[in-house]
């Protein structure tokens, strides 16, 4: 559980030709959480996909101790393939045991869609079988977008659960969100703001 | 390794799926049909200039997939979820590749068989044509990947796909035709040679292109 860590040191993004942030610096250890805030188009989705290494910083540097899980606006499930067979897909990818699949279906509560192709499913299941993906993958550090978009109250219940284990186990959450996630001993960076 | 093959079945089961797999054959044998209707039912005429027209129908074939082959999988978050697992660009390209030959190559050249016979190809010279499928397919398969990523996302990809394609398939048509020759047994190798040098350009070309997209 030891030597999980991502540290972000003085990043700066540029999009577009306009400088988006700068000077972010954070460094979150085992069980950490740290909610990025800022109004819309202030570049936390950016500074996600920076730290996904999707995005090369304009300034400074991402270091990252373990395996990344990103959670985004696509689900990156195929949408022909029935949920589980997706899931599944991903979870053979990450050399995840066959079980994780069915864990993370019910940590999200979808199993009894798991024979459903993908393209049938709602935008919130669409949603909670893009998060449990991430819960499958096993990964040490989670990357969130706007996790709860979409998600209706029970929903959003199941996610902080699922968050809470991850920080039990000694994972690493890194979210962007407008509205209040259920995370308890939070650290935020503001971005864009003034 | 064994990522790689996970990602060539992933692509060969999806190309299957998709139906990808069957147009470029219907789209061969299609022109097959239509070529004597358009030039009349004169053998020796047909024998002569049909292993031509199979060439250019195998490069107006390979077009048709290739708006399925990156393109789809860059909107949905797969390819970025790829790259956030460390696998790099360049090998999903690279898988694609492999995968996009075996859904493409093998097809059109069992496809060229009956092809053969309604254009009144002899024996000798559908031999040639298959030899020189088998070399030059993989070539085609590169170059559709290539041309996939650097379309993806594009309005109109599929006319732009054409006109960036097609130019560049030109060596390939061009000692295609010629093999059909009895004495062009060199253009086999100029064939395979272009193979090569599409192969090893396609995957590092088709990564910078998604990173490209990226941005």
């Amino acid at each position: 559980m030891l030597g999980r860590q991502l540290i972000l040191e003085n990043i700066a993004c540029v999009r577009g030709g306009r400088l988006l942030f700068k000077d972010i610096n954070c460094a979150l250890g085992p069980g950490d959480a740290k909610l990025i805030r800022g109004p819309n188009g202030a570049g936390k989705s950016s500074l996600l996909r920076v730290i996904a290494g999707l995005l090369k910083p304009y300034a400074g540097a991402v270091a990252h101790q373990g395996t990344l899980a990103l959670a985004d606006e696509a689900h990156a499930l195929d949408p022909r393939l029935p949920l589980d067979k997706a899931l599944g897909f991903w979870a053979a990818i990450d050399g995840s045991e066959s079980d994780t699949v069915n864990e993370a279906m019910g940590a999200m509560r979808i199993s009894h869609l798991a024979s459903v192709p993908v393209r049938m499913l709602s935008t919130g299941q669409k949603k909670r079988a893009t998060l449990a993906r991430v819960i499958a993958s096993r990964a040490d550090i989670w990357l969130l977008d706007e996790p709860g978009n979409g998600l209706d109250k029970e929903s959003l219940t199941l996610l902080d659960a699922a968050m809470a284990i991850h920080r039990v186990r000694g994972g690493v959450i890194m979210a962007a969100s407008h509205q209040p996630l259920g995370l308890s001993d939070l650290k935020t960076i503001a971005i864009g703001e003034g | 390794m064994s990522q790689l093959f996970t990602l060539i079945i992933r692509d060969v089961r999806l190309a299957f799926g998709r139906g990808g797999v069957w147009l470029p054959v219907i789209f061969f044998l299609l022109v097959a049909t239509l070529y004597p209707f358009g030039v009349g039912p004169d053998g020796p005429l047909l024998a002569k200039t049909g292993g031509g027209v199979l060439w250019i129908a195998a490069l107006l074939a390979s077009l048709l997939p290739i708006d399925r082959l990156i393109a789809p999988d860059a909107e949905a978050g797969i390819i970025d979820q790829f790259a956030v697992r460390g696998i790099s660009d360049e090998w999903i390209t690279g898988a694609r590749v492999i995968a996009h030959w075996l859904t493409f190559g093998p097809p059109l050249m069992f496809a060229a068989v009956p092809a053969a016979g309604l254009l009144r190809l002899s024996g000798d010279t559908l031999i040639r044509l298959e030899l020189g499928l088998l070399l030059g397919t993989p070539g085609l398969a590169a170059l559709s990947v290539m041309v996939a990523a650097l379309t993806a996302g594009l309005r109109g990809a599929g006319a732009l796909a054409g006109l960036l394609l097609l130019p560049l398939a030109i060596p390939l048509l061009i000692f295609g035709a010629g093999s059909l020759e009895p004495a062009g047994a060199s253009a086999f190798k100029l064939i395979a040679a272009c193979s090569m040098f599409l192969l090893a350009v396609a995957p590092f070309a088709a990564g910078a292109a998604i990173r490209a997209m990226r941005e």
